[in-house]
């Protein structure tokens, strides 16, 4: 697979702060590739370096291979759906589809006829006389990736174009986004706070914190194998228990939960330091409620419900482990299999050893409470 | 009840009623008087269009009449060209403490009286003044050369003095420009001077026609700077209104073409708002 894009190396400083650190990643040619990240991380900084609007200090980008170097926005063979649209309200949908073209000094009837094509593909064939004040937030947000897809750019660049979206238009958008990508076959480069969209539409995602990528891969990937304890925090929803490690007689390494509970990791850790913290990652659906005995590897728990939050398929248990004060997020299969659970119930929840995951603790401030 | 509503009406009445004097005494009143004045013969008081004739009869009277319209667009373009780039700096380029530091620069000459900045021009440009020293003293004159009293200081005079008119909304709808309408222009492939053309421009529009028809109606109604710095040979209209009430006393003569005046300001001004597609009420906005 050629690549689309390749960045190496990349640098950029404000002043005395680091924007974006050493960072390098390669888009295969027609892959949907998403940057996600809290506010704050950088990634629109990262984005406008690709775009050229701003000047790396250090590393190269290289678009199918040619280095980009000096080489101006209006040169570069990409395009930017920005955050807020940025449509020209002084022109109407057709001349703002139409400007990338006219500016490259196409004219007649060619021009009209690849608009009203992009027009179609986009789904507003009859808007091309609209002004841009009489189009909704989804319409907008198709012409803007229209104007830029007429371009036949390398790659596109999305910042966070759903952002401005209500809830439901934006789950449909998603597939939308995904979908229009698929047939277009151009090359998508997508960054994003939101790890919903970054998951359900993309073949890869890089995973960006203060400045650096912590990781490159597949939703699914991020989503199993976190690398980082950023990653498996910020990657989905996940249970946090924050435990101390020590190995036993055997070898195997042991976290400590609440100085009571002793849970056997299938990784081996560093435990010279027991008074070092660590975090103990659970996925919400890898809980199993009252498991039973005599499973091997297993990890139990005996814990009170707080509350049951019931919604529909997505319902969910809070549980308040015995003899601590911390909260615990389980899944609750809508299988009616767990009916007889009530609120204030004494219950157990267990889960397969290999389905945690144990990373040092670190400290990082997620700014994305938006 | 009552009563209260009796207080509104005078409170009303309170604030309306020096409007309606000031509109009516001070300008509707005068202006009935002049348009009585300029259908009238000077010593009769019988009703005439002479003093119109006159106007289309002597080269002198139209001639100065279109040489003050033309000069009047002239002056009100250039205004408009350099306010551009002067607003986009002040709005678009510095950061926001330096942008209203150099705001201020450009209102402070405007505290100084009309009279004053032009006398400053006087002392710079004059035959003696600090221009012609300086130029003699590096030798680049040879002899001091007379700087005033011709058309291209008198429409740089009118230039300076009008600017501010200008500048100020420019800045005002500039600053509505939101920036990324520039970098998605710039990003789709279009140059420096296309971006100024389908963006920048078209979206100043407004604040370029409304501080145009306050330019232009001040260049065309000015009196002391093309008085002043054109001297002789660049009569304004202005000057020849002026001439005929204050020299020859005769008002009906000057009243006829203060009416001429007021016709063509409002008529080249409907003609920009045609010509731009701009809407009155929408530019006075």
């Amino acid at each position: 697979m050629d690549k689309a894009l390749s960045v190496q190396n990349i640098t950029k400083r404000f002043g005395d702060f680091t924007a974006v650190n050493q960072v390098s990643f390669d888009v295969e040619d027609g892959k949907f590739f998403s940057i996600l990240g809290p506010s704050g991380c950088g990634k629109t900084t990262l984005l406008r370096m690709i775009a050229g609007f701003y000047k790396p200090d250090s590393g190269t980008i290289l678009f199918n291979g040619k280095n980009m170097d000096g080489v101006a926005p209006n040169k570069r063979p990409v395009n930017l759906v920005f955050q807020n649209l940025a449509l020209f309200p002084m022109m109407n949908v057709h001349e703002n589809i139409a400007f990338g073209l006219r500016r490259r000094g196409e004219k007649g009837p060619g021009v009209d006829k690849k608009v009203r094509e992009l027009l179609e593909r986009v789904g507003l064939p009859e808007s091309g006389k609209k002004q841009i004040s009489q189009l909704s937030g989804g319409q907008k947000q198709r012409i803007a990736i229209a104007r830029c897809l007429i371009m036949e750019p390398t790659v596109l660049l999305l910042d966070e174009p759903l952002g401005a979206l209500d809830a439901k238009l934006r789950e449909h958008m998603k597939v939308e986004l995904k979908n229009l990508q698929s047939q277009v076959g151009t090359t998508f480069v997508y960054i994003t706070h939101d790890q919903s969209e970054a998951m359900v539409m993309s073949d890869m995602v890089a995973v960006m914190n203060n400045g650096h990528f912590e990781q490159i891969g597949t939703p699914q990937e991020l989503y199993h194998k976190p690398k980082s304890s950023f990653v498996a925090q910020f990657v989905g929803n996940n249970n946090k228990l924050r435990v101390k490690l020590h190995a036993d007689s055997s070898g195997n390494t042991i976290a400590r939960y609440a100085d009571q509970y002793d849970f056997k990791l299938a990784q081996k850790l560093e435990t010279a330091n027991e008074n070092e913290e660590y975090d103990l990652f659970i996925r919400p659906e890898a809980v199993i409620i009252n498991p039973g005995d005599g499973r091997e590897n297993f990890h139990i728990l005996p814990v009170d419900v707080t509350s049951i939050l019931f919604d529909g398929g997505n319902s969910r248990l809070l549980v308040q482990p015995l003899g601590t004060e911390e909260e615990l997020v389980v899944a609750l299969p809508q299988t009616r299999e767990y009916d007889y659970i009530r609120s204030k119930d004494r219950i157990q929840i267990g889960w397969d050893m290999n389905k945690t995951v144990c990373f040092k603790r670190s400290d990082w401030k997620l700014y994305d409470e938006e | 009840m009552m009563k209260n509503r009796r207080h509104i009406k005078w409170g009303f009445l309170f604030f309306f009623l020096p409007v309606v004097l000031w509109l009516f005494l001070l300008i509707v009143l005068p202006h009935l008087e002049l348009l009585r004045l300029s259908f009238t013969k000077a010593n009769t008081g019988k009703f005439t269009l002479d003093n119109y004739l006159a106007f289309f009869n002597e080269p002198i009277y139209w001639l100065t009449f279109v040489r003050t319209a033309g000069y009047s667009i002239i002056v009100t373009f250039i205004v408009m060209v350099i306010s551009l780039p002067v607003s986009f700096y002040i709005s678009k380029i510095v950061k926001e403490r330096i942008s209203g530091a150099l705001m201020i620069l450009i209102l402070v000459p405007f505290w100084v009286s009309e009279l004053i900045r032009v006398y400053g021009w006087m002392i710079l440009l004059r035959e003696s003044g600090i221009l012609n020293h300086f130029f003699v003293s590096i030798g680049l004159f040879k002899e001091p050369v007379e700087m005033l009293y011709n058309d291209i200081t008198m429409i740089m005079g009118l230039v300076y003095t009008s600017m501010l008119f200008m500048v100020v909304p420019v800045i005002g709808v500039m600053d509505d420009l939101d920036n990324s309408l520039i970098e998605a222009a710039y990003d789709l492939g279009a140059s420096k001077t296309a971006i100024w053309r389908t963006i920048i421009i078209p979206h100043c529009a407004s604040g370029l026609v409304n501080g145009g028809i306050i330019v232009f109606m001040l260049v065309l109604g000015s009196y002391l700077t093309p008085n002043l710095m054109g001297g002789k040979n660049s009569l304004w209209f202005t000057e020849q209104i002026y001439n005929q009430i204050i020299l020859y006393f005769n008002w009906n003569q000057g009243a006829a073409f203060g009416f001429l005046l007021l016709a063509l300001s409002s008529l080249i001004i409907w003609v920009l708002l045609k010509l731009t597609k701009q809407n009155l009420k929408e530019v006075v906005k």
